[in-house]
């Protein structure tokens, strides 16, 4: 099944990979772990970068679904 | 003072609100208070007021600038004070932060709590604010008076003495 993701970047990250969102499509079942990879080919997802989906915390093995948004990040520094 | 966001929860008295401007803590400290509308209820206040430093890390800062996810950053501040309010017997919560461009003194970041007694005051005060901390999604980079820049990579645990 084809599914449309919007991938988002922030902070550190996204000035290290040179953008900060764009729209992918990809024939699922995927998971987040499997967006990175598709979305940065020969790029190793950093260890300590974090993922979420449509804006919650999320463990890198959780599936997505048609329209979602998946965004990785470094760790906060916010307060 | 212009917030970017701004919403009070049903259910949970609560607001979050985002600054891209500067801010006043005690003055929207004391405009929500009024509004509120809680005189009499209240027994109990902490306020607690993060302000940006001239100094981190042995090096003299002197701008930062705050990233954040904007919706991401709104839903998990929300998400938190309702943890808080679970935990803790609390009439009201407010969290107002900064993003944007900002100079040492500027405040960062406002959390106020209203309860009956000290205890819950307190203890949800702090635990917003460690929650904050680890998990709302804002991002600092400073400019250092060298004009180098650098993300600061991880907060540090506001439990553990340095």
């Amino acid at each position: 099944m084809l599914m449309s993701i919007k991938v988002r970047y922030f902070a550190s990250l996204k000035e290290k990979l040179g953008r900060a969102e764009h729209v992918m499509d990809v024939t699922g079942p995927v998971t987040v772990a499997e967006i990175w990879t598709l979305a940065n080919p020969g790029t190793a997802m950093p260890d300590n970068i974090i993922s979420a989906l449509n804006m919650e915390y999320v463990d890198s093995q959780q599936s997505v679904k048609e329209g979602d948004e998946v965004a990785f990040f470094p760790p906060v520094t916010g307060g | 003072m212009k917030w970017l966001f701004f919403r009070q929860l049903q259910g949970v008295e609560m607001a979050v609100k985002l600054y891209a401007q500067g801010f006043e803590p005690l003055q929207i400290f004391h405009e929500h208070q009024q509004q509120a509308g809680m005189a009499g209820q209240f027994g109990a206040t902490s306020i607690f007021i993060g302000t940006m430093r001239d100094m981190n890390a042995g090096d003299e800062v002197k701008a930062m600038t705050l990233e954040h996810y904007p919706g991401m950053t709104e839903k998990q501040l929300e998400k938190i004070i309702s943890e808080a309010s679970q935990k803790w017997q609390v009439l009201d919560v407010l969290v107002a932060h900064r993003v944007g461009e900002i100079l040492p003194n500027d405040p960062i970041v406002l959390v106020a709590v209203w309860a009956s007694h000290r205890g819950d005051a307190y203890d949800a005060n702090r635990y917003i604010m460690e929650a904050l901390k680890s998990s709302a999604p804002f991002w600092k980079k400073e400019r250092l008076v060298s004009d180098q820049e650098r993300w600061v990579e991880k907060n540090t645990d506001g439990y553990n003495k340095l």
